[in-house]
């Protein structure tokens, strides 16, 4: 078996312009990326610069241009069955309880009723929901159903973690709180975790090595810097080490430049009228 | 004193039904002209004939009734057909409607080759398929059914085919990434997604399930209060019609309201207006 959990491979991805106006968009270019079994690897980059299209590919839901994606060693072909994605925005069915959505993935793998409502009501309980499982989405607040999306996910047991900006919705306080009870579920069980954000402060206190993307359009890897601080981390006193600062300087002064491109290239699409990836 | 009687949310009931007592009154105190009542009915007539209609036992002759009142209760067997045309029509409907709509919305080069037909079918005033039905069908319940069926199939049809275009893609991508097959999603987000547009539509289409019942009634048949409207207006018996209209609209109501309970029982996951509860 290979080192290596899920690899990008000199992966391009590029999307048609819609009803043939103008050319098309390079979403991502030439990008390689490995990530091992049990690593933490976060990506940053500015808005709009394509993360969310390169985790897409990682999951299978996006067929890549050019390149290839292997997870464990293996040609990915259709979905990414030992992926599990947690989504930017609210991805659970609001038509089933929270106990109802965890254990959804559990019934499609054909488990039992019984044995599936226990395991999703023991996942529940890991991330603090146990009492709220027959609510309905609509009854959690937006952190309870951050929540429900983590043991959503977590309840399949995938070797592999895709989270796409999955805490950027929250206040900061919850923020923390989520980032501190991710980082414990991944030690007790060392998944390969590949996590989107645009917070750089984020990337440093969860990750294992962050990598920072350039601005779009066909969006590469600029660097990548190993975080080399001590776990377990609590990621608001991971803040004020002096390690952290020196990294988070060292990320920035890469990632500033990227940031001011990327913003000025979404000032010139808006001024040029064209609203395609605003 | 005019603190007490002024319209405001307290009595709001009393005006409502100070509101039908006026009508009626009016319409009682109109109807004294011979004339008017030819045309207009007399509305304490209209209740005798309900009486007669419902009540298995008659009353004598009383002040407001000189002739008395008869007890037939001979409303049962027609009200009875009406009622069984609807549920069938509406049953068979909703699900005729289901099916198609996740079909064609599933398949959309299916939907592209007919979308042109199901547009005419839906435009088209289909009460004029009654005749071709009565052909088909007979004159029994069937004909009626088959109408109403057409009032219902694209209300439902329409919804659900909505319900399945608008399902979120992030709801659809999770589900997938969760390891859903073809047959699981399905039943797991189209299905329920429809469902919810289609209960918004449910409503509406009751309502012309019963109209399609009637309708067809009217326009041919033995049996059914549809029947009993057209043998009263065939004699200008017009306090008859009225009658039959009155039950009509009351029982309408009271599937509405059936419907408004199956709703709220089904449709508990979704957040209504002002009741969203944040914990």
């Amino acid at each position: 078996m290979s080192d290596f959990a899920l690899e990008f491979l000199q992966i391009g991805c590029s999307f048609k312009a819609r009803e043939g106006q103008g050319k098309g968009y390079t979403a991502v270019a030439d990008t390689s990326l490995r990530i091992r079994a049990g690593e933490f690897v976060s990506v940053v980059g500015p808005t709009g610069c394509g993360k969310s299209t390169l985790l897409n590919i990682g999951a299978g839901l996006l067929a890549p241009s050019a390149g290839e994606v292997r997870v464990f060693g293996q040609p990915l072909r259709g979905l990414n069955a030992r992926a599990g994605y947690m989504f930017q925005t609210d991805a659970l069915m609001p038509w089933r309880s929270a106990l109802d959505n965890v254990m959804l993935g559990l019934q499609y793998r054909g488990m039992p009723e019984r044995q599936a409502r226990q395991q999703a009501q023991g996942w529940l309980e890991r991330v603090g929901l146990g009492a709220f499982g027959h609510h309905y989405p609509h009854q959690l607040s937006g952190g309870m159903r951050k929540r429900t999306a983590l043991a959503q996910v977590l309840a399949l047991d995938p070797d592999i973690i895709l989270m796409d900006e999955p805490f950027s919705a929250l206040d900061i306080q919850t923020r923390q709180l989520m980032e501190d009870e991710v980082l414990e579920l991944w030690a007790a069980r060392k998944k390969a975790v590949l996590f989107i954000t645009h917070d750089l402060d984020e990337a440093i206190a969860m990750s294992d090595r962050v990598v920072v993307l350039s601005a779009g359009p066909a969006t590469h890897p600029l660097g990548e810097f190993a975080i080399d601080l001590p776990r377990p981390r609590n990621v608001a006193e991971v803040r004020s080490q002096p390690r952290f600062i020196e990294l988070h300087t060292q990320i920035w002064r890469v990632l500033r430049d990227e940031v001011l491109k990327g913003y000025a290239q979404q000032l010139n699409l808006k001024l040029g009228g064209s609203d395609h990836f605003a | 004193m005019w603190r007490y009687i002024q319209p405001s949310e307290g009595n709001l009931r009393i005006w409502q039904v100070g509101v039908l007592l006026a009508v009626l009154l009016a319409w009682q105190f109109a109807s004294r002209d011979p004339q008017v009542a030819f045309f207009l009915g007399e509305p304490l007539l209209v209740l005798g004939r309900i009486w007669s209609w419902f009540i298995p036992f008659g009353m004598g002759a009383t002040a407001v009734f000189p002739d008395g009142l008869a007890g037939r209760a001979d409303i049962y067997p027609h009200l009875g057909v009406t009622l069984l045309e609807t549920v069938l029509a509406f049953g068979f409907g909703t699900v005729l409607g289901l099916v198609c709509g996740l079909w064609l919305a599933l398949a959309p080069l299916a939907s592209a080759i007919l979308e042109p037909y199901l547009k005419a079918a839906n435009s088209m005033p289909r009460v004029i398929l009654a005749p071709i039905f009565a052909l088909w069908f007979g004159l029994g319940v069937w004909s009626k059914v088959a109408l109403a069926v057409t009032l219902v199939f694209f209300i439902v049809f329409f919804n659900v085919y909505q319900g399945v275009k608008e399902v979120s893609p992030v709801v659809l991508a999770n589900a997938r990434m969760l390891g859903a097959n073809q047959r699981q999603l399905l039943r797991t987000v189209y299905l329920p997604s429809a469902t919810a547009w289609v209960f918004s539509s449910l409503h509406t289409s009751v309502g012309l399930a019963f109209v399609g019942a009637v309708v067809g009634e009217y326009l041919g048949s033995a049996r059914g209060v549809g029947y009993l409207i057209l043998q009263a207006e065939g004699t200008f018996d017009v306090n008859t019609v009225f009658a039959g209209i009155v039950v009509l609209t009351a029982f309408a109501l009271l599937l509405d309201a059936l419907v408004g309970r199956v709703e709220r029982r089904l449709m508990r996951w979704q957040p209504r207006a002002g009741e969203t509860e944040k914990l």
